[in-house]
């Protein structure tokens, strides 16, 4: 294994080398980095040429200039031997600076987007193979097709408008007609009846159901205008912790493990009654750190409860018992920032338009630890949802592949031979060894993504790796596109180790060659 | 379907069905395989994949209409209005495409009145343009080098592997913007700067057919009929393009369909990015990138080419879902509905799983899933979508 592993990554090394001079070659000759100045009516432009021609050494030939960059970037893979330099930009500022701003941007940017293109895509690819060849499979199928197809700029110009200033118009004077509430309920009743699994009777059943509470849920946003002033209170995190708490204990360990319900339950009611007592600790003196503190202490106290009720499968109750805590301190977390929300939406700076359409921040916006997270969730919104659409489609298709393939298997015959719970044999059973594919491909994914989001930042200004590598290249600045390649073609490389490590780790039937 | 076998004494209601299926499931084999070469196999079964067909009488109708509305080249158009002419704005350049006709601007006008239509048209040929070219050239080298290094191996292997390592570690966007510059440099504005980009696009966007098809070849090259043509005398190329390649047809056709796609948003998001089509041609990414500043005021200049881009983009791919169902030998002719039917008479408790469609539902497992593993090439990933 170690062998394989330094045989690939000096493999890797070799085949940086000779990309990066492609790179650094191909685009050298794409245009002339002179170019603005050439065009510019300045009496002094020939000593800027000059200055400019003398600082990049442009007067150098690309096949050789490429030594004269490579030997600066070496040093930051040795950093005690060399200083590390990726040279300068047109402008003269330094490309590590600027990539160290843009990689934070994006990494803001592309995190969210990819964990909520996982989960969702893996569960719609999940939940369809199990319902093969029904409508909702269609539905999903068709849907993922139509997603893959999608121009990531088409859909993130539809954002900005339906999304943003749509709905800052309809969140000015907040409300429903009764022809909508109706309307939304048709169609809730009949999505749900297409989608739902079984005779007419459960069906429609289910359908009802649905449309009565969506109508119950529309009536009473209205009436509380729960809109301009969204809260959720006691009642919302003990509703929402206790519909967690049923799930978590469904999907890990059945209700036949009573232990484990009530270990969840347990953690719900933990939440419900530290929520007074907590609020005067989030207040604006909280930090990040001490956020993360507060994550690991919930889930610390959700496990203890889970071992503390004990029984014959410890490790279930206490991973329901997290769960349902992390979910749970969650939704105080969400309590907290709809707290903060009337104040953010009148705030002057953003003058009762809360959704933003470009940008990762209202500049000069400090208003305190609270404000400033609506503020960066507010513009992280609509391009994570744009992103998020377009990936989830690829998600979704493979992961109904490699569900439909494991759940033809023999030991899934088995299983369900010998009586298992048909909950057990899809959680246990199949889902975990249909994730093994995906594992490479997820790992595969995070590797391109962070310079792979180009048209995205473009189209929001964001101004992370894709703006960065544009701009460069608009110019022709090689500093700054050499220094996004660099990174965006080191993080290829190592995850598509990750990614073949991982499957000889997840699947022993792959052996890797030492 | 296949592997059924006879019910054994005793007969119980279940065992019927499963014979009745069984029975079924054989003829129907039989007098499917009976007397059909490879290709008449495919198209039968691709045209049984509705939507497949319909995505190809889409795809024809969108291509016929680019070509023969505004004209290409030679080609004259039956349309009224060329794509950069400025006729007098009519409604404030509101649509007119009614169920009853055309009207004036089918697709309403931009503020300086040129037809939308016309545009919208110039761009699918644009778009369409680039995707043929990058498609040919694609095809060709990708096929060549991948069948070359798969069936010499050795040294030569090792070195056309290395190289397409080198080339597929630059994201495919990062690629095609640099080259996409670098058309707008050395190329004057007009259609010899698209031909330029989809050329430079097609040189470099081979590698991921390569790796497939060598993988493809390294398994067929073992096989006995090669061997066999050996022996007779063929010479290594007739052994390659007569009697592997063909074999290989599948592999490499779904592969291409898929990238044809993805070349398509490739191409809008170059031109979208202002990186490739340039005024005062038009792109379907270009329309787009011009008039979004515009959608609150004339949302339709926004609507038109994005439904083009789709409309192209998902036949395409619903076309190459159908033919890896066609292409695959263990697909047979499959209706889910009876399927389901069928199952629900033989095994109650198994949620419309059953031998009935074993083989059915291994067309959806994309075929580098099926490949990926660890081995020195890492791992194969589809075709990339530029986001």
């Amino acid at each position: 294994m170690l062998g394989y592993v330094i045989r690939r990554l000096l493999m890797a090394v070799v085949i940086l080398f000779a990309s990066s001079y492609l790179v650094y070659v191909l685009s050298a000759f794409a245009g002339d980095p002179l170019e603005d100045l050439r065009q510019s009516r300045d009496p002094n432009r020939e000593a800027l040429m000059a200055q400019r021609t003398e600082r990049l050494n442009l007067d150098v030939s690309p096949f050789l200039r490429y030594f004269l960059w490579i030997r600066g970037a070496l040093g930051c893979a040795a950093p005690f031997i060399a200083q590390c330099d990726l040279g300068t930009n047109l402008q003269g500022f330094q490309v590590t600076d600027l990539l160290a701003r843009a990689m934070a941007q994006t990494i803001l940017l592309v995190t969210g987007a990819t964990i909520l293109a996982i989960i969702i895509g893996i569960t719609l690819g999940i939940v369809s193979a199990l319902r093969q060849y029904s409508g909702l499979d269609y539905g999903i199928t068709f849907m993922a097709f139509l997603f893959f197809s999608l121009p990531v700029f088409w859909v993130a110009v539809l954002l900005k408008e339906f999304g943003a200033i749509r709905f800052n118009d309809f969140l000015r004077d907040a409300g429903f007609s009764p022809f909508t509430i109706v309307f939304v309920d048709i169609v809730t009743a009949l999505a749900f009846y297409s989608a739902a699994y079984g005779a007419t009777r459960t069906k429609a059943l289910i359908s009802g159901g649905a449309a009565l509470a969506v109508m119950l849920l529309m009536v009473g946003v209205d009436a509380t205008g729960w809109l301009k002033a969204p809260f959720l209170g006691i009642p919302g995190i003990l509703v929402l912790g206790l519909l967690g708490a049923v799930v978590f204990t469904f999907l890990i360990s059945g209700f036949r493990n009573k232990r484990a319900l009530y270990s969840g339950l347990t953690s719900v009611l933990v939440a419900v009654i530290v929520y007074f007592p907590i609020q005067g600790f989030l207040d604006d003196s909280m930090t990040w750190p001490k956020m993360f503190a507060l994550g690991l202490v919930t889930l610390v106290v959700g496990l203890g409860i889970g071992y503390a009720f004990g029984g014959y499968d410890r490790g279930q109750g206490m991973r329901v018992g997290g769960l349902t805590a992390l979910w749970a301190g969650g939704l105080v977390l969400l309590d907290r920032y709809f707290q903060s929300w009337p104040a953010y939406v009148s705030h002057g700076r953003i003058r009762g338009r809360p959704i933003a359409t470009v940008g990762s921040s209202t500049p000069g916006f400090n208003e305190g630890f609270w404000l400033t997270g609506i503020d960066t969730l507010t513009h992280l919104i609509l391009p994570t949802a744009a992103l998020m659409l377009v990936a989830l489609a690829g998600y979704s298709r493979y992961s109904r592949a490699s569900m439909l393939e494991i759940m033809n298997q023999d030991y899934i015959r088995t299983a369900r031979a010998k009586g298992v719970s048909e909950r057990a044999v899809v959680m246990k059973h199949a889902f975990r060894n249909a994730l093994i594919p995906l594992a490479t491909l997820i790992a595969f994914d995070i590797g391109g993504l962070i310079g792979g989001a180009v048209i995205t930042e473009n189209v929001f200004a964001f101004t992370g790796m894709g703006q960065l590598f544009i701009q460069a290249l608009n110019v022709v600045d090689l500093n700054p596109l050499m220094g996004f390649f660099l990174i965006t073609g080191i993080l290829a490389m190592v995850f598509n180790l990750i990614a073949d490590l991982l499957y000889s780790v997840l699947d022993p039937r792959v052996r890797v060659k030492a | 379907m296949t592997t059924q076998t006879p019910p054994p004494e005793g007969h119980t209601q279940h065992d019927d069905a499963v014979a009745k299926v069984a029975e079924e499931g054989i003829d129907g084999l039989a007098r499917e395989t009976e007397g059909l070469s490879q290709g008449q196999l495919v198209r039968k079964r691709f045209m049984h994949n509705t939507a497949a067909v319909i995505a190809v009488v889409v795809l024809l109708f969108v291509v016929l209409l680019a070509i023969t509305s505004i004209g290409f080249g030679p080609i004259p158009g039956w349309w009224k209005w060329g794509f950069i002419e400025q006729p007098p704005l009519v409604d404030g350049g509101r649509p007119t495409l009614r169920f009853t006709g055309l009207g004036e601007h089918p697709f309403g006008q931009d503020n300086l009145g040129r037809d939308l239509f016309a545009m919208t048209m110039r761009g699918t040929q644009m778009t369409l343009l680039v995707m043929t070219i990058i498609g040919i050239l694609t095809g060709i080298i990708g096929t060549v080098i991948g069948a070359v290094s798969g069936y010499y191996r050795g040294m030569l292997e090792a070195f056309l592997m290395r190289v397409t390592d080198v080339i597929i570690i630059i994201p495919l966007l990062v690629l095609a913007a640099v080259l996409g510059r670098t058309a707008m440099t050395y190329v004057g504005p007009g259609i010899w700067r698209v031909v330029a980009l989809g050329v430079l696009i097609g040189l470099f966007a081979w590698t991921a057919l390569a790796r497939l098809v060598r993988a493809e070849i390294l398994s067929l090259r073992e096989r006995e009929f090669v061997d066999a043509a050996r022996l007779a005398g063929a010479r290594d190329r007739r052994i390659i393009f007569k009697h592997i390649l063909p074999n290989s047809v599948g592999v490499i056709t779904v592969n291409l369909t898929l990238l044809l796609a993805a070349a398509v948003l490739l191409e809008t998001a170059l031109s979208y990015l202002n990186l490739g089509v340039q005024a005062p041609d038009w792109s379907l990414g270009r329309l787009i990138s011009a008039n979004q500043q515009a959608f609150t005021t004339r949302p339709w200049l926004f609507w038109f080419p994005g439904l083009f881009i789709i409309l192209i983009c998902l036949s395409i791919n619903f076309i190459g879902d159908g033919l890896r169902d066609a292409f695959d030998p263990r697909q047979k002719k499959f209706n889910p509905k009876k399927a389901t039917e069928a199952s629900g008479h033989m095994l109650d408790e198994t949620d419309g799983y059953s031998v009935v469609d074993a083989g059915a539902h291994q067309k959806d497992l994309p075929r580098d899933i099926a490949r990926s593993g660890a081995d020195d090439e890492g791992t194969a990933p589809g075709p990339q979508k530029p986001v």
